[in-house]
This record gives C-alpha cells, structure tokens and sequence, in this order.
C-alpha cells in the first residue's frame, strides 16, 4: 500500500514540469500557475484512480488542471483591456507586412508551403517544444485569447465577454495569433530542420 | 468580390469561430481555387486547431 503511494509520488513529480509549463503557457503568470498545478496533484493524490499507463496517466491530471485553469479565468477580473490589446497590435501589423504586399497578396518569400505529415511531427516530443516556444512567443494578451479559444475551449462569445471585446474585435486577434502561430511553425518547424519537410 | 490573400486569411480565420455569410463563402472558395498559398493556409488552419486539441488534452508524447 505504502510502495503504491510513493509509485504514484514519483509518477506525480516527474509529470510535474510539464503540468507547470503548461499552466504558465495559458495562465502566464507564474505564482498561479504554481497554485493551479498544486492543486491539481493535490486533487490527484487524494483521488482513488488507477491507471494503466503513464500517457493515460498525463491525459487525466491535463484534464484536471485545465478545470483549475479554466475557474482561475473565469474568477479573474477583466484585465484584457482592449487597451493592452492594442499594445500587442503593433508588432502584428509588422508581421503582416512582412508575409503580404501593397495588394494584400503573398510575398513571394512568404507563400506558405506545403506542411509534410503533420501527424508524424504529432508524435515527436521536438514538435511540441516547439509548439509551446511559438506559443510563448504570441505576444501576451494575444496568447492569452488564443489559448482560450483554442486549447481550453472557451466560446468566442464567453471570450470577448471575459476580454472585454467586442465579437469583431475578437475575430482579429484570433486571426493576428493564428497568422504568428502558421508563420512561427512554419519557419522554426515545417520549412526546416525539424522534419525532412518538403516544401 | 476578389479577395486579396490578406482578406482571405481572415475568413479562413472566422470560419473556425464564426458561420461565414453566403457571399464570403463563395469569394473565400473562389480565392483558395486559384490560389496556392492560401490552399496551404488553410490546411494550416486545420493543422493548428488539431495540434491546438491535443496540446490541450494531454495527448502530446
């Protein structure tokens, strides 16, 4: 019995890290993301489950820390102003002047390519550190909408209520993080050295 | 309508978080028909929501 908890202790802090990165990635913030991964292995410890394997393991303290993350949101105060939001705009419109000309039309160095089997780079631990630094490099407010939306599933509507957005205002900057997300993948993942990509 | 690619990234943006009107579906299909790059994208699009999906749920390696 003794053996079993302290197997689950270990199990519990090696999983750690990545349950910490992942609760800094959406929360940015560091002091509770430590709170919502505390909880989590507390909520982890105290329940009875059992598991087969690590990997079901992973999935299940996932899904439990983002539910903290999710309320942690929820309860927060509306701090993604459409103020700070536009501090993010700048270095947007940079990186859409980069990938499109006068017309709107691609730069002939900026047509996107063809992205090899992506499913196969779903399976390399390499892709998904790369993933997170592309997503820790959207800037800030940014990220924070996206992930919202994206990883933690959130309505548009419940977003632009909690940012403090209008619906239009919303769709652009979903569209501001997606462009950064393709084009930071795309340089830093599919175009190179990650993969043998072919373009 | 001709959308420039610009605009056409956009709605293939809002099409994952909103239903595109008739017009913009058609101006979107007749855009990606003729236009590599953004045929690209928007498998791209797709590509960010599934990695997006499983980030999110724990089944990353």
């Amino acid at each position: 019995m003794r053996s079993m908890e302290l197997d689950r202790q270990a199990e519990l802090n090696a999983l750690r890290p990545d349950l910490l990165r992942f609760a800094r990635l959406q929360l940015r913030d560091a002091a509770a993301a430590e709170d919502a991964v505390q909880e989590t292995l507390l909520a982890a410890l105290t329940g009875s489950y059992r598991f087969e394997s690590r990997s079901s393991y992973k999935t299940w303290l996932i899904a439990i820390l983002r539910n903290k993350i999710i309320d942690i949101i929820r309860g927060q105060s509306r701090e993604v102003a459409a103020t700070s939001l536009a501090d993010d705009e700048a270095g947007d419109d940079l990186l859409a002047e980069t990938l499109f000309d006068q017309r709107g039309h691609w730069q002939a160095a900026a047509q996107p390519g063809r992205w090899a089997d992506p499913d196969a780079s779903f399976e390399q631990q390499q892709f998904w550190r790369v993933f997170e630094a592309c997503l820790d490099h959207l800037p800030e407010k940014t990220a924070r909408v996206f992930m919202m939306r994206e990883v933690l599933g959130f309505e548009t509507d419940e977003i632009c209520k909690e940012a403090g957005i209008s619906s239009s205002n919303c769709w652009v900057v979903l569209h501001r993080a997606r462009l950064g997300l393709r084009t930071c993948l795309e340089t830093k993942w599919f175009a190179g050295a990650g993969t043998e990509g072919q373009r | 309508m001709m959308l420039s690619c610009r605009q056409a990234t956009e709605l293939m943006s809002q099409e994952q978080d909103r239903p595109l009107t008739i017009s913009e579906r058609v101006a979107l299909r007749l855009h990606v028909w003729i236009c590599a790059g953004c045929t690209n994208y928007r498998r791209q699009m797709g590509v960010l929501r599934a990695a997006c999906r499983r980030f999110g749920s724990g089944g990353t390696p």
